[in-house]
């Protein structure tokens, strides 16, 4: 029993892993940048979703905003603060180091400026279903209805980002932009755009993993930043290039931890979370997903 | 209505890759650039379809100035640049390859013609329609690379060493192909290449770059007999 | 050969020299600012440390706080569990994130890129809540790490800030200065050929993997110092003292530095400690909420980190031209 209960919790904490992973590996494939600041994007989000809660009672509107904020941010983001850095910070060894601590940076800002409008305090979002667990005979389940939305707007909105990948003009551009830029620039395609594009989809992405995180716990400027090393790892697990990774990453960490927490301890969540990622990455060194190394060397 | 570079110099930081180069190939032309390793071809026309900044000169395609504009903008007016290293997405299928200058043309029912149009040149990429680019043997995906300019409709086609590290036969079947698109399509095209004796010998014109010089310029029949340039130049 | 045996010689009386004027200093200024010399020097150590892993050796660590935290615990359990001198508690601080970074460096070596990236992130996070699980380690409490009062020789006058300064100038000066000479050395050429191109510099018969190592190593010994004598300063040593943040601040001490190089390296560390006084002065004179007190450092170190990478991305004053050959895709 008590492993069906595991199970159940890591299915829902593994979904937001993912999401989160996801918006990194669509920032990554696109721009080849860990984007830090996804952290700080998805709280702001998450505000003006919290926002429009408050205003409208409507939770949907508010992850309807949420989502909308993020994809703006993201392309305003890429639009003028990417494209500049790119063209200043061109070679040298600098360019390992300029993207990672432009977006630390930029995450550092944008908390500042959230906790400086919303203050540090934390607040609350109330979901539009009971937090409560279903029960079955006379049990609880550690799994409810907060729970199953979750689960179910995570792969619905995976399963709108494969058909946006697999089946449409614009999901091809990305592809194709994010393998090669220049062949991509050298049929036509408008690379930059579509790579603001990608920015905008994964800060959706990041909004809606926000305000589902938060509905299950609570909003301040730093609310993000576990996810965001969580989404970060499973990223890495699943091979930064790969969506299905991502996902795949965000399930394994996500049952992981919750399975060392149930029958390890409650503080072995982030040695956890680095055993896991050590084993994954001696076994494979570009995580699970990974396609033909040395693509680009 | 003529490709004409004037004064082209391009630096790479402190290495000047190309110096001071002038030429012309008029509407409808094959002009061939030869040279060595390191002759810069590859940065000629890199900075000729805008993916590198010139330092100074210029070069106007149809009376209008080419240099410094993004490569999209240039691929979409019909300036297709096939980048040396059979430049394919080996990540994608034959079919998204090829596709990816129809992402932005409005017209489909062209682009779809254009589409078969090159599945007529190159018979060999219908049959491996939806295989990954990256299994495709050197002288199929040299095809693909070629075949992805053609459904953009070039104007002017610049090839960047269209027979590295292929074999003779291919190479000539290649060649061809080339000079068959010249004719038919009425494509103005700038053939770099390294392997200089089959290149002159399809082309209208020869360009003979050393050190990122101009060394010679002249009718590739002429160039193709001109024993100093033979000796010091085509290694033969 | 004769100016190499030169360079070093004028660096040895360079930070000689440095440290007499620090000595100097610390008799005319008071406690406060002893204090905060302490922790400048601290930090300057850290992103040395930094500047020699990923500068150098290419390997951009988001996990210095986990190397720091190995030596803080090192020193703390040492000078507290077995009652040892303190000077043994900072050479054991030394020795066993040496030896910690020797592991994780080897099992990492073979990581590039942001896969190395995540791996110390995470390390970051879950070495010091690793603390929490093992009671011997003092758990939220943490150890205490007390260095003891300056020799009675050193006169009455002579306070516990100032001794904390000494200490902690005397430590750093000397491994910094170890840590110049081996960046002048061989190592630090190897290590700047396979950062700048590992294919290269393997064919030319450097072991790649042997130099990552041997950098994640010794960046983590004098991480770890670091680490020890942050624990001093703050006297006992928990989880909450290695937050993430740490392994970002001095991410971005290094950055302000600019990361190619050693010689900023005070710079850097002085930004750290002076930011937060700007932020306060700001706020006072704003006569300012608690709330903008609470966001305006944070605000300002990351605009100073996000101006410097997009105005002298190889640090200040430093504004080497390199050029690498652009990958073909
Ligand atoms: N990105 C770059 N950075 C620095 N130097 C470069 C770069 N690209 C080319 N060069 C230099 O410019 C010169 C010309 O190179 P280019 O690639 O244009 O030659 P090429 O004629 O195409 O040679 P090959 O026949 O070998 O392809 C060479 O000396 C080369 O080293
Ligand atoms: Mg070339």
């Amino acid at each position: 029993m008590k492993l069906f209960d595991t199970f159940l919790t890591g299915l829902s904490t593994g979904s937001i892993y993912s999401l989160m992973s996801i918006a990194l590996v669509l920032v990554w494939r696109s721009t080849r940048v860990i984007n830090f600041a996804q952290a700080g994007q998805a709280v702001l989000s998450t505000y003006v979703g919290y926002e429009i809660i408050v205003r409208t009672n409507s939770f949907w509107f508010g992850l309807i905003a949420a989502m909308i904020a993020g994809a703006a941010i993201g392309a305003l983001i890429d639009f003028f603060f990417m494209r500049a850095l790119f063209k200043r910070v061109k070679s040298g060894p600098i360019v390992l180091v300029a993207p990672v601590v432009a977006t630390l940076g930029l995450l550092g800002i944008i908390q500042a400026i959230t906790g400086f409008i919303w203050g540090l305090d934390n607040k609350s979002i109330t979901p539009p279903v009971t937090t409560g667990g279903f029960t079955i005979g006379d049990r609880t389940l550690p799994f409810g209805p907060l729970n199953l939305l979750i689960v179910v707007a995570v792969t619905v909105s995976l399963l709108i980002l494969a058909i946006i990948f697999q089946r449409t003009n614009i999901g091809l551009s990305l592809r194709a932009s994010a393998f090669s830029p220049e062949i991509s620039k050298l049929s036509g395609i408008k690379v930059d755009a579509i790579r603001t594009f990608g920015w905008a989809l994964s800060g959706a992405a990041g909004g809606l993993a926000g305000i589902l995180f938060v509905s299950n716990s609570a909003l301040n400027p730093n609310a993000m930043d576990v996810l965001l090393v969580f989404g970060f790892v499973s990223a890495v697990i699943g091979g930064l290039d790969s969506l299905i990774g991502a996902v795949a990453g965000g399930f394994v960490l996500g049952m992981a931890i919750n399975f060392a927490v149930a029958y390890i301890d409650t503080q072995m969540i982030f040695p956890t979370t680095f055993l896991i990622l050590i084993l994954v990455l001696l076994l494979k060194p570009s995580g699970l997903f990974s396609r033909s190394k040395g693509r680009r060397d | 209505m003529t490709l004409v570079v004037n004064d082209l110099t391009v630096d790479h930081g402190s290495i000047r890759a190309v110096s001071s180069v002038s030429f012309t190939v008029p509407t409808g032309q094959l002009a061939t650039i030869i040279g060595a390793n390191g002759a810069g071809k590859t940065t000629l026309l890199r900075a000729l379809s805008g993916l590198i900044q010139p330092k100074s000169g210029s070069a106007t395609w149809q009376s209008n100035s080419i240099l410094n504009q993004p490569p999209e903008r240039l691929a979409r007016a019909g300036i297709l640049h096939v980048a040396d290293g059979k430049s394919v997405i080996a990540e994608l299928s034959v079919k998204e390859n090829l596709s990816l200058p129809t992402l932005w043309q409005r017209d489909k029912k062209s682009a779809k013609s254009s589409l078969d149009s090159v599945f007529q040149i190159f018979p060999r990429l219908a049959e491996r329609i939806n295989q990954n680019a990256g299994t495709l043997s050197g002288g199929e995906r040299q095809m693909l690379a070629i075949g992805r300019a053609i459904v953009a409709k070039p104007k002017l086609l610049l090839l960047d060493e269209p027979s590295l590290g292929l074999a003779p036969l291919i190479v000539e079947q290649i060649f061809q192909t080339i000079k068959r698109l010249q004719t038919e399509m009425k494509l103005t095209v700038v053939l770099v290449e390294q392997n200089a004796m089959s290149a002159l010998k399809i082309a209208d014109e020869g360009i003979v770059l050393n050190l990122g010089k101009v060394v010679a310029v002249d009718s590739a029949q002429k160039l193709l007999n001109d024993p100093a340039v033979k000796a010091a130049y085509l290694g033969f | 050969m004769q100016s190499r045996f030169d360079s070093a010689r004028k660096r040895f009386i360079a930070f000689v020299l440095l440290g007499w004027i620090l000595l100097l200093i610390s008799d005319r200024v008071g406690e406060l600012r002893n204090y905060q010399g302490a922790f400048v020097a601290m930090y300057s150590l850290a992103i040395a440390c930094l500047i020699l892993l990923t500068g150098y050796s290419g390997q951009l660590s988001l996990g210095q706080g986990a190397l720091m935290a190995v030596g803080g615990y090192s020193a703390a359990l040492t000078a507290t569990k077995l009652s040892w001198h303190p000077v043994v508690a900072l050479i054991m601080a030394v020795l066993v994130a040496g030896l910690f970074g020797l592991i994780i460096g080897f099992a990492v070596a073979r990581l590039s890129g942001p896969y190395l990236s995540g791996t110390t992130l995470a390390l970051a996070i879950a070495l010091p809540s690793l603390a929490n699980t093992f009671p011997s380690l003092g758990a939220e409490e943490g150890i205490i790490f007390d260095v003891g009062k300056a020799p009675t020789r050193f006169g009455e006058a002579f306070s516990q800030y100032k001794w904390f300064f000494w200490i902690s100038a005397l430590a750093a000066l000397i491994s910094i200065w170890l840590i110049a000479n081996l960046l002048a050395s061989k190592f630090g050429r190897n290590w700047k050929a396979i950062r700048d191109n590992q294919t290269a510099a393997a064919l030319s018969g450097l072991n790649p993997g042997r130099l990552k190592v041997t950098a994640f190593a010794i960046s983590s010994a004098f991480s770890g110092l670091a680490g020890a004598l942050l624990v001093m300063l703050i006297s006992a040593v928990s989880p909450s003292a290695f937050p993430l943040s740490l392994s970002f601040l001095i991410l971005t001490g290094a950055v302000v530095t600019g990361v190619y190089n050693l010689r900023g390296v005070v710079f850097g560390a002085l930004v750290l400690v002076v930011i937060p006084e700007i932020a306060d002065a700001v706020v006072t004179s704003l006569g300012g909420s608690e709330r903008l007190t609470s966001t305006l450092p944070g605000f300002l170190v990351s605009l100073l980190l996000i101006l410097a990478v997009l105005f002298t991305p190889n640090g200040p004053g430093h504004l080497i031209h390199f050029r690498k050959k652009n990958t073909k895709k």
